[in-house]
């Protein structure tokens, strides 16, 4: 299997005036293509700081890191920009819509920046939120959506791309449990057609649903193990019937 | 990202705040009105001076002899400084006095000007109605005028005023023509003039001195050498080094163009500077619109936005303020100066102030644009994305 993302060594450490705070420290992983792993941890462990590396939003202090085998540790601020732009998707707890925009054009974003002609771009978007079901409310704006609804149109900006791997931190987070299982199912059936992903989030029952867990404490793995395939298998048939019903 | 995706996105930007969009471009506005309406006021001034200086005669020096220096003129000085100075084609003494004049009831005071007909010649001044005083009304000794606009219409309103007789100072003098009005706002004073023969002047002054000679040079280009021979004339008889004031139109022109030019870019400088504070306006505005989208902008970045998008968003919304702003700055300014030519009678909208406020109102908008849309391109995207 081809391997998407593979860590060497990955620290981060934040200076802030005197203090010094290690929130990555020497994390080493590799991810397969296809996969969907879950990163877990408690609070102020380095999940969030792990994820916005591996978005290529952040740079590490020290260590590696190959996206599709390319180094891009040491690459300017415009190749990252565009590497997020390509192959990058990026959900986040929050949603981050842009409110001045309706559905479709936030969903259009990546597409502009990327740019992709209007008629194009239009196509596209429409058909992203088609997949996560919400060609009806594509003139919607943020505020005129559910939570659930939103976190959608973020997922399917995530989507529209195209991108290598996609990343959400805590995609669940602000979500109830009904709209959260939405959201999960929505994972589950990009999962199996094929995509990357990788899920930081707090919810046991979200993380039994992937098919490997890497834990974090204090800026390190703690533990990096397979689910167990049987418990996950029966979530997530449950998962796709609840989905395609 | 294309330019036009860019000016729809700043033009949604803008919408989408409507009231701090307007009262921001407020600034601009009122800085290219007042540019315009400035300069255009400032150069209908120039204009009006330079059509009455011009409607003063063409070629035309004035020679004022200087009493302090024991200078005095007479009638006959004109015919000698003639045959004297070749560079003149033509002279007419002048000789003044404030005077009042009358018409049954009607009173006005005013200037009396006794010359000689090749006055009317030198002053390039036109006849209205009659004739101008000639050769035989000064061997006769005539009693005849010619009125000045303003004259003939305070004695006369619109009755016809040939061939009446007005009183001036007491004496009685038939009016045999009246000259057209030289126009121009600062030309009030050439029509109000009542122009008699030397002789009748000299009875009414009670003086035989001459106020001054009116000389035309031959050409505009000998000018300058026919008023250094006056002076250089004058200056011998008299033996002093300051016999006489000899000063061309072209003289008067300069200096009065001069004077007008540092006004307008003066007028223009204030206005300027109002316009400068409207794009400090725009900048103060764009500083805060970008701490206030920093998550916007973070988001942007982390899908893929690259710096110089971010910088053109920012500085393309600016500019489209000011450029805004600037336009409908035009519509007023050029209001405004309609108005001021109507009020003046001089001037018209200058087509050179409207390009120079439209373009410094976009380098206002670039220029005070850059340092806040370089500061949200320089945004840390993951500080950007986690502010609140
Ligand atoms: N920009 C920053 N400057 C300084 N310290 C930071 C910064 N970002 C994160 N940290 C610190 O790094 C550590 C890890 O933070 P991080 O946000 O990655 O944790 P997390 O696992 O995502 O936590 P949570 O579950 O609460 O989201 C924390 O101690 C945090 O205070
Ligand atoms: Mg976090």
């Amino acid at each position: 299997m081809t391997e998407v993302v593979r860590v060497d060594e990955l620290s981060r450490i934040f200076r802030t005036g005197a203090v010094e705070v290690q929130a990555v420290r020497s994390v080493s992983f590799s991810i397969e293509e296809g996969a969907m792993v879950a990163i877990m941890g408690p609070s102020g462990s380095g999940k969030t700081t792990m994820m916005n590396m591996l978005g290529c939003l952040d740079r590490p202090t020290s260590g590696r890191y190959f996206l599709g085998g390319e180094d891009v540790a040491k690459k300017t601020d415009d190749a990252l920009a565009r590497i997020r732009n390509r192959r990058i998707g990026f959900v986040f707890q929050s949603y981050n819509l842009l409110t001045a925009l309706n559905a479709l054009e936030n969903v259009e974003l990546p597409l502009v920046y990327r740019g992709m002609a209007s008629g194009e771009r239009h196509r596209v978007a429409a058909q992203t939120l088609a997949e996560v079901g919400l060609s009806e409310l594509m003139s919607f704006r943020p505020y005129e959506l559910s939570g659930g609804q939103q976190q959608r149109v973020g997922i399917a900006r995530a989507l529209a791309g195209t991108p290598d791997l996609l990343l959400a931190d805590e995609p669940t987070g602000n979500l109830d449990s009904v709209s959260g299982e939405e959201i999960l199912n929505l994972f589950l059936d990009l999962h199996q057609r094929g995509r990357t992903l990788i899920i930081v989030t707090h919810d046991e029952q979200v993380a039994l649903h992937c098919q490997r867990i890497i834990r974090l404490k204090d800026g390190r793995v703690l533990s990096d193990q397979p689910v167990d395939p049987a418990r996950r298998r029966i979530k997530a048939d449950l998962g796709t019937r609840a989905l395609t019903s | 990202m294309s330019l036009t995706e860019s000016l729809k996105m700043a033009w949604r930007a803008l919408v989408g705040n409507r009231l701090r969009a307007i009262l921001t471009m407020l600034g601009i506005i009122i800085g290219v009105a007042a540019v315009i309406a400035l300069i255009t006021a400032g150069q209908a001034a120039t204009s009006s001076v330079t059509s009455s200086v011009q409607a003063l005669g063409s070629n035309l020096i004035s020679v004022s002899p200087i009493r302090s220096s024991g200078v005095v003129l007479y009638p006959q000085d004109s015919a000698w400084l003639l045959q004297v100075v070749p560079q003149i084609k033509a002279d007419a003494p002048l000789v003044e006095a404030s005077v009042t004049s009358s018409y049954e009831t009607v009173s006005w005071s005013t200037t009396l000007i006794g010359t000689t007909p090749a006055a009317l010649g030198i002053e390039g001044r036109k006849l209205a109605q009659g004739r101008f005083i000639s050769a035989q009304d000064l061997s006769g000794n005539r009693d005849v005028a010619v009125l000045g606009q303003t004259v003939a219409q305070s004695l006369f309103g619109a009755r016809d005023p040939m061939r009446q007789t007005i009183s001036v100072n007491g004496t009685p003098f038939t009016v045999i023509g009246v000259l057209q009005a030289t126009g121009g706002a600062f030309g009030a004073n050439a029509d109000n003039v009542i122009i008699v023969p030397v002789p009748a002047a000299e009875w009414v002054a009670g003086t035989t001195q001459l106020t001054g000679i009116e000389a035309q040079a031959r050409s505009a280009a000998i000018a300058p050498l026919a008023v250094a021979q006056i002076t250089a004339v004058l200056n011998h008889r008299f033996a002093t080094t300051n016999a006489a004031s000899v000063v061309s139109q072209d003289q008067i022109l300069s200096t009065l163009s001069t004077i007008t030019a540092t006004l307008t870019l003066m007028l223009g400088g204030i206005a300027g500077i109002s316009l400068l504070v409207g794009g400090i306006g725009i900048m103060n505005i764009m500083l805060v619109t970008v701490s206030e989208r920093t998550r916007e902008i973070g988001l942007r970045k982390a899908l893929g936005a690259s710096r110089q998008a971010i910088l053109s968003q920012f500085l393309i919304e600016s500019s489209l303020l000011s450029v805004a702003g600037g336009a409908i700055g035009v519509v007023v300014g050029v209001g405004l100066s309609g108005l001021l030519t109507h009020l003046l009678g001089a001037g018209g909208v200058s087509i050179s102030a409207v390009a120079l406020a439209l373009g410094f109102s976009l380098l206002v908008g670039i220029g005070f644009g850059i340092w806040p849309a370089a500061n949200a391109s320089h945004l840390d995207p993951v500080q950007a994305l986690y502010h609140d």
